[in-house]
């Protein structure tokens, strides 16, 4: 029998080596389970709307218009819609050529751009070019072109954090790895934390940027998460703010990319697919053939486009919406900020749990003791000792998380991942489930031989 | 051990002139130079640089810098607007949306509009109705929220019951991968079938340059075949078999044939029996068959008909274990025109378990489509019918559209045809012309003096003469030293007699100054 044309065997290897946990298989189970009747509480991934959080009323009302403009004719919108979503939805309308339904240039529409590089200024306090800006299909989309522009062959290496940034362990990897002949290319790094939630210093920034520097990286800074800050000691800085203010050389030689999106923050727009990439100090022709690649795809959604310009360019105090649309991006945030201490204080309350607190971003993750036993039969059931443990929890809490495995960790130390957004209301009873899940697990498997160490 | 390394790193680190890695290793020449930086054009992803994309390349970017200067300078230009013919963009022309589409996007957009009484008098009834349809089968209602990664189930339902009401044979929902426009589906393909450049995709010539592109980009070889401008661009299987054996014969493992019908930029419409010779070559040389159908709603002659490789498939009683099909889909074409959107989907049949987890793997790793390009694609598959009330207008809309894009496409043949030295083959579908050139030598030969191809050299002409923007030939492909360019039907039908006198006065003057 001759292999068909597309038998496993002959797939692309690169295809079957990824791996993306975070609709791996404990979301694959908790899927089935879900047909089967269980409730289940999705934590696995940072998808705020499917956990009850409501959409921004402005913005949805701006796309709404835009999406079908003839209602603009008519005499009777005012009656539906208040009059800055009005304006707004003529104003971005007036930005495409051909309203939503048209290809916009390849890196987005440069009236759009022209926001988000206002935003930027505004933020960091330095001018921005739009050109230098490109909006794509979620931040994802952006991030697979830029590495596929940057690595040339598998001996091309990408520094990435795992789970956590810690400077000196970066340096130890970027050393062992030209050792073994890789070239390494870029670093990454996840500002706020995913999923570990820590904010990064001016410091920490600062020393960063100089060891990019030194070992000519580019730094690749992931910072979809900026808005979602939970603690006063460390807020957001972007990482351009804290290269330009560098100066000279530092500030001109080190090739950076920062990356955002609608999905997350106090919008959590994640089905709209807007995010943009902003490339400092890259050269010109290098961003030529950046701009073919992202021509093949011809443009990015607009609608997603005209998210991200409502999110750069919100409502401004004495517009019509103003009041609301701060009121409902408050009580976003200050539940999250709440969410947060909920949940690092219930896992910390559970036995042989230990938790970080969510300086920012949206997720928890808990380092998990298992015990010798445990980890013996997680050993005979074929699984990893944190694959296992997350599907006892799925099976008798119904609460989906993603193992720690599927991000990384210290050899030994198990970790899962969970969201801090299921309903504040919600959150005490999914504390008590997993407390009582976990301790009871704990009780089975413990014996007083020692523990999977930090 | 550890706290030691981290100590030692930390002393490297802070150690006050040379960088760390002087002690350690022995970088490349660039690595040691800050002023040489990282990401330069020459250390950058080859494939990357290797792919090309026409339909937005040189003559696009030449015209944008023309239109700039168009504002700046008003006069300065023998034309007063940019006619970009390049790109099969409607509604970026004037092509209006359908009226019921965008009222359930609305409506899905802003879902708090439903609760309103006022809204009755602003909506159609049925597509007040279709809206909460749609969100019924939304998790939550939740438009905002990542869906499944194939995309939301119920929308996948009412596709694959759309696709069974075109056909008459059933369509699985589970073969559905809804994406951001058709075009991320070809790339998820094109990756999983390119193991190295050993690994060959047919491609016809000409073809639409995203399958070079992606080609290149993945790194495969696209091992080309012909179709015969002299027989209205005929596909024949005699040409696909001597370029596969041809491939063969140079260690290339054919993995699939791609096939664009209606075809862009050619607008053939395949004849059903010429399916079925593709569909018998596919499954005797072992060929994933991937039918690119994005322009299936566009079709202006009586004579043909579109059907899709699925329903030719099982109609010669093939089934899902007998041949591996992928059937890519759009809202960007049709009547619709919503390129914008980024709506689409591929529909995967005959693939086994295994596979199809890798494809979901692949696809979940961006989570998933846009949300409203999901809907739409949805709607696309499932019009207004008969009796519902916006039926009456849509139709209107629907005809309107297809019976301009039939009239157009005829008066730019026509055009191209009446021009000294071009031959232009007939649009049965799709959205362009693709006329082609018979150059006199004198003009050739200036193309070679400024080094560009004689269909760009022309193209460019063209554009400083009149601001018309088409693609020259080489971006498609094309019989080598035969010379085409790429015209869309697409400029509103109130222009097109202008633009036809532009271009036939162009022309003669062109032939004029290159004449032999």
């Amino acid at each position: 029998m001759s292999p068909k044309p597309l038998d496993y065997e002959t797939l692309n290897e690169n295809v079957k080596k990824v791996a993306y946990a975070v609709r791996g298989e404990l979301y694959l189970r908790a899927s089935e389970l879900q047909k089967e009747g269980k409730k289940i509480i999705f934590t696995n991934v940072g998808n705020p709307h499917a956990l009850g959080q409501k959409p921004l009323t402005f913005p949805r009302q701006v796309v709404a218009l835009c999406q079908a403009p003839f209602l603009l004719d008519d005499p009777n919108v005012g009656i539906l819609f208040p009059a800055d979503a009005i304006a707004r939805a003529k104003h971005y309308l007036s930005l495409t050529s051909g309203g939503l339904g048209a290809y916009s240039d390849s890196r987005g529409l440069p009236g759009i751009r022209k926001e988000v590089a206002e935003f930027i200024e505004r933020r960091d306090g330095y001018p921005s070019d739009p050109e230098l800006i490109y909006l794509t299909d979620g931040a994802s989309k952006g991030v697979m072109q830029i590495l596929n522009t940057l690595i040339r062959n598998e001996k091309d290496g990408i520094l990435v954090p795992v789970p956590q940034y810690p400077l000196y362990s970066a340096a130890i990897s970027l050393f062992a790895a030209r050792m073994k002949g890789i070239t390494v290319r870029a670093m990454v790094i996840i500002n706020p934390g995913n999923p570990t939630g820590q904010c990064l210093s001016e410091a920490n920034l600062n020393e960063l940027l100089k060891f990019c520097f030194q070992e000519n990286l580019v730094l690749l800074a992931d910072e979809v998460y900026q808005q979602n800050i939970y603690q006063d000691e460390r807020p957001f800085i972007s990482a351009r703010k804290i290269l330009l203010d560098m100066g000279p050389p530092i500030g001109k030689e080190v090739q950076l990319v920062s990356f955002h999106t609608v999905s997350k923050g106090y919008w959590g727009e994640c089905g709209q697919r807007g995010g943009y990439f902003e490339m400092t100090n890259i050269p010109a022709k290098t961003v030529d053939e950046i701009y073919k690649v992202a021509s093949v795809s011809l443009s990015p959604n607009v609608p997603g486009q005209i998210f991200m310009g409502l999110m750069v360019n919100p409502p401004k105090p004495g517009d019509i919406s103003y009041l609301r649309f701060v009121a409902e991006s408050k009580a976003i945030l200050e539940s999250l900020k709440r969410r947060a201490h909920i949940m690092t204080d219930g896992f910390n309350s559970c036995r042989n749990v230990v938790c970080n607190f969510t300086e920012g971003a949206m997720y928890s993750f808990p380092q998990i003791r298992l015990p010798p036993r445990a980890i013996e039969a997680a050993k005979s059931a074929g699984k990893a000792p944190d694959v296992f443990y997350c599907l006892k929890l799925l099976e008798a809490t119904g609460i989906s998380t993603v193992p720690g495995s599927g991000f990384g960790q210290k050899e030994g130390v198990f970790h899962l991942r969970t969201t801090i957004l299921p309903a504040e209301e919600d959150m005490p009873a999914i504390m008590t489930s997993f407390k009582k899940f976990n301790d009871e697990f704990m009780e089975q498997y413990e014996d007083y031989r020692g523990y999977s160490r930090m | 051990m550890r706290r030691f390394a981290t100590e030692r790193a930390k002393r490297l680190l802070l150690a006050s002139r040379s960088p760390p890695s002087a002690f350690l290793c022995s970088s490349p020449a660039a690595a040691m130079d800050p002023a040489a930086g990282v990401v330069t054009v020459d250390t950058i992803n080859p494939k990357v640089l290797k792919c090309e994309y026409a339909v937005r390349g040189e003559i696009v970017s030449h015209a944008q810098r023309l239109q700039q200067e168009l504002q700046n300078k008003p006069g300065f230009h023998p034309f007063d607007e940019i006619l970009y013919c390049n790109i099969g963009n409607p509604q970026s022309l004037g092509q209006p949306p359908v009226t019921f589409f965008r009222e359930v996007l609305a409506l899905c957009d802003h879902p708090p509009l439903l609760d309103k009484s006022e809204t009755h008098a602003l909506f159609s009834a049925d597509a007040i109705a279709r809206a909460w349809q749609i969100l019924d089968v939304i998790p939550g209602r939740a438009t905002g929220a990542y869906s499944h990664s194939q995309g939301i189930k119920g929308l996948r339902d009412a596709i694959a019951a759309g696709i069974a009401d075109r056909d008459g044979f059933p369509a699985n929902p589970d073969d559905i991968f809804l994406t951001d426009g058709a075009s991320p589906a070809v790339h998820m393909m094109m990756q999983l079938l390119t193991r190295s450049e050993k690994d060959g995709i047919l491609c016809p010539i000409p073809q639409y340059p995203l399958y070079s592109a992606s080609i290149a980009l993945h790194g495969g070889s696209l091992v080309p075949y012909y179709l015969d401008e002299s027989t209205g661009w005929g596909l024949e299987i005699s040409e696909l078999k001597k370029q596969l054996e041809d491939a063969r014969s140079k260690g290339i493992t054919v993995r699939a044939l791609v096939v664009i019908n209606p075809g862009n930029p050619t607008g053939q419409v395949l004849a059903e029996e010429n399916q079925r010779e593709i569909v018998n070559f596919c499954k005797n040389q072992g060929l994933v068959l991937l039918a690119d159908e994005v322009y299936q709603e566009n079709i202006y002659v009586d004579d043909k008909k579109f059907n899709s490789f699925k329903k030719i498939t099982r109609s010669m009683g093939y089934g899902d274990d007998d041949i591996p099909l992928v059937s890519f889909q759009s809202v960007s074409k049709g009547y619709y025109g919503e390129c914008g959107k980024r709506g689409g989907y591929m529909e995967v049949t005959g693939f086994n378990a295994e596979v199809r987890e890798q494809i979901y793997k692949v696809a979940s790793v961006n989570l998933c489509s846009n949300i409203s390009g999901q809907i739409l694609a949805s709607l696309v598959m499932n019009p207004p019918n008969v009796g519902d009330e916006s039926y009456e207008s849509f139709s209107a809309e629907k005809n309107a559209i297809l019976s301009s894009l039939a009239r157009r496409a005829k008066a730019l043949e026509d055009a191209f045809n009446s021009l000294e030295g071009v031959t232009c083959n007939k649009a049965e579908g799709a959205m362009y012309l693709f006329p082609r050139l018979r150059l006199p030598q004198k003009a050739i030969s200036a193309a070679k003096a400024v080094n560009a191809a004689p269909d760009a050299f022309y193209a460019r002409r063209l554009l400083d003469a009149t601001g018309i923007v088409v693609v020259p030939g080489s971006g498609f492909g094309q019989v080598p030293g035969t010379w085409h360019v790429r015209c869309t039907i697409l400029p509103q039908e109130d222009k097109i007699p202008a633009i036809i006198s532009r271009l036939k006065a162009f022309h003669e003057a062109f032939m004029e100054e290159f004449h032999d």
